[in-house]
């Protein structure tokens, strides 16, 4: 009984995520103020990531990992605070050449950086919340592959 | 004794924990692209986790480049058409 819930509730509603998702994105349409293009691309990505975490509740970790941070962006913006205290990791990655000899952190913890508040997990749960990300970051980018084929026909 | 008992204590936890862990280990690798073609293999869990921090890295770096042309396309064609595109494709 309680396998058959846990496998309902991890499959992505893909009508829910694409509320959510179109509903950013008509948003994002409406103000066309925002005249820079890298402006534009950061905040679809933030919306992205947001409707993904909206569509996959407030149960898991990660979810509300992505919101907080989508949250502390958006209003740290509206009240006219630096966006730079915090590490901007997750929104802004880029590729460190890391040095070979150092010390290299085992799978686990390199995993537990990737997936969005897993910091403190331990394995088992590490793995759970992993499998369950996967499936709805795979549908979020199946969903704006979706979208992006149909506007550029 | 009862260090033999606490150590059979532990034992018999980790045996089940290990247990837990190669399930939702097999899981994970389900998950995966490659599960196809690998579903007859067992693969270490060291192995499904550096394909799994790379299956991760690869779909961020997806999301980001669909982000970017999304932007660029939104920016170019009219609001109302693509609304319409999306929804038919999305309905059908």
């Amino acid at each position: 009984m309680n396998r058959k819930n846990s496998n309902k509730s991890r499959n992505p509603n893909k009508p829910t995520l694409a509320f959510y998702f179109l509903r950013a994105l008509a948003c994002i349409n409406k103000k066309t103020s925002m005249a820079s293009y890298n402006q534009r691309s950061g905040t679809i990505k933030r919306a992205a990531y947001a409707s993904m975490a909206l569509a996959a509740g407030p149960k898991r970790a990660w979810s509300r990992a992505v919101l907080c941070r989508v949250l502390w962006w958006g209003s740290s913006r509206l009240h006219g605070f630096p966006t730079r205290r915090r590490p901007r990791a997750f929104f802004h990655r880029r590729v460190r050449v890391a040095d070979p000899k150092l010390r290299e952190p085992s799978k686990a913890d390199v995993l537990r950086r990737l997936v969005p508040g897993a910091k403190a997990m331990d394995l088992s749960r590490l793995l759970e919340e992993t499998a369950h990300y996967i499936q709805y970051l795979r549908a979020q980018v199946l969903l704006m592959q979706n979208v992006v084929g149909s506007v550029s026909d | 004794m009862s260090s033999r008992r606490s150590r059979s204590r532990q034992s018999s936890s980790s045996r089940i924990t290990d247990e837990q862990i190669n399930d939702l280990v097999s899981k994970l690798q389900a998950l995966l692209p490659e599960a196809g073609i690998r579903s007859n293999e067992r693969v270490s869990a060291a192995s499904v986790l550096q394909d799994t921090c790379n299956y991760i890295r690869s779909l961020h770096q997806e999301a980001n480049d669909l982000s970017e042309r999304l932007s660029e396309l939104l920016a170019t064609t009219d609001a109302s058409s693509a609304q319409a595109a999306i929804i038919r494709s999305l309905l059908m």
